[in-house]
């Protein structure tokens, strides 16, 4: 175990790396580095390292996943088409969900019955969600950056504003639940408590991740921010279990997008290797780092920075440069 | 009774099989990144796109992008896995098919529990997830 105060140190480092490394990259992008560059290409690897193994610190503790941090900040401030960066993170999301995923399924925490149904529908539409939104680049990439910076403003809000419920009580199952036989039974490891859970409003739920699918297809999202809150406060499934099938959810939804992106050529290894191995090593820091962290202080600061990345999305689609 | 509460604590056994399967997939995906980006970047093995032109372009949307750098969309990368850059896709493209054969097992599953709703459910995951991937949907480009 590190001691407390180097685990503190990793911390400030972790969210003042979040907001440097950008500033860095929108400087070099001013300098006309990303075009002639003065600055050898290594440079660009390195910070995307760098950048992501502090995002994925960031990401855990704050509890939201990699990708609807990635897509807004690396679009903002970074000189990569948006094309490549929704390539890039729909590649972060899924690999973050893959590594997740062994674990919550061996626990039991996340259930298959309510992640497989919900999980065709935000497939299905992820695709949906990814063509048009290649198609809208394609037109005016504008369009698709302003979009992203109003989706990005939203989240920061919904994060602020929900308050999930721990174990919400659901009286009576809905037709749609009871039919599909979502339910399940697992044990709380922390509290030793075994957990029965069923689902109410099914119907208006599996509604709900048409949406999702589109979002997250869009705009190359992990869509983390809206199963849980979908799952636990519209469906009524326990919070950790809304939290881990939504985590084991994303493997298959940003599956389906993740392939319309590479098929169409918008994945550059150069840009989502050195992403994806960054932000998973992160990750696993930022699980060692969460027995001591502030977590309140850190979802604050993320909804900070994901309301500026927002803005900054709009102020670079709408040509304003307010802020930079 | 206690042992049927029991029976419903633990996950089904397909469940583990998905899991086992996901953890080595994904693991060897990462894997298989990090050395063949190594390769990449070493230059051991030569590049299909210069990196210094992929930096001066990647500014470009991504049509505009593979003309310039004569870069092939869908299962294109095949034919020139011999190149460095290509290379890399063997990785990511393993982790964007584990879904996929991890599906599998669960149809296996769910048919042997006589589960039709999940068993259709699955057959038609796969089938999206293979369309998806097919390179069908829009793929169209230069």
């Amino acid at each position: 175990m590190l001691p407390k105060f180097r685990m503190k140190w990793f911390c400030s480092v972790a969210l003042m790396t979040l907001f440097l490394l950008p500033l860095i990259a929108t400087a070099a992008e001013g300098t006309g580095i990303s075009g002639d560059s003065n600055w050898p290409w290594w440079v660009w690897p390195i910070i995307l390292f760098v950048f992501c193994f502090a995002l994925g610190i960031v990401a855990v503790l704050a509890g939201v996943g990699g990708g609807v941090l990635y897509v807004p900040l690396v679009s903002g401030f970074f000189p990569f088409h948006i094309d490549f960066v929704r390539g890039a993170g729909l590649m972060v999301a899924l690999a973050g969900a893959l590594a997740a995923g062994p674990g919550l399924l061996r626990r039991n925490l996340a259930s298959l019955r309510l992640a497989l149904p919900v999980a065709l529908i935000a497939s299905t539409f992820s695709i949906i969600g990814a063509m048009l939104g290649l198609y809208l680049s394609k037109v005016n990439p504008n369009i698709v950056q302003v979009c992203l910076g109003v989706t990005i403003v939203g989240i920061a809000i919904l994060i602020f504003l929900s308050k999930n419920t721990e174990k919400p009580v659901v009286t009576c199952q809905d037709a749609v639940g009871l039919a599909l036989g979502i339910s399940g039974s697992c044990l709380d490891e922390a509290t030793k408590e075994e957990i029965h859970w069923k689902t109410h409003r099914t119907l208006l739920g599996l509604v709900m991740f048409v949406f999702i699918g589109i979002l997250a297809g869009m705009f190359g999202l992990g869509a983390g921010w809206a199963n849980v809150p979908v799952l636990n406060l519209l469906l009524g499934v326990p919070l950790k279990i809304s939290v881990a099938t939504s985590k084991f959810l994303l493997s298959i939804t940003d599956t389906s997008a993740a392939w319309i992106y590479m098929n169409k050529g918008c994945v550059i290894p150069l840009i989502a290797i050195p992403s994806i191995i960054g932000l998973m090593f992160g990750s696993f820091v930022g699980v060692r780092l969460l027995s001591i962290a502030k977590p309140k202080f850190i979802r604050l600061m993320v909804i900070f920075v994901l309301l500026f990345a927002g803005l900054k999305a709009i102020d670079k689609g709408l040509g304003i440069g307010f802020l930079g | 009774m206690t042992e049927q509460l029991n029976k419903n604590l633990k996950p089904m056994s397909e469940q583990i099989t998905y899991a086992n399967l996901l953890f080595i997939g994904a693991w060897a995906g990462i894997l298989l990144m990090l050395i063949t980006y190594f390769i990449y970047i070493t230059g051991i093995i030569s590049p299909h796109v210069d990196i210094a032109v992929i930096i001066q372009n990647w500014d470009k949307g991504v049509d505009e992008y593979l003309k310039i750098t004569n870069s092939p969309h869908g299962w294109g990368w095949l034919s020139l896995l011999n190149t460095g850059d290509f290379l890399n896709f063997v990785g990511l493209v393993l982790i964007a098919v584990l879904t996929i054969i991890c599906y599998l097992f669960l149809v296996a599953g769910y048919q042997k529990r006589k589960d039709w709703i999940y068993f259709f459910i699955c057959v038609f995951e796969i089938a999206v997830l293979v369309l998806a991937a097919s390179g069908v949907l829009g793929t169209g480009g230069h």
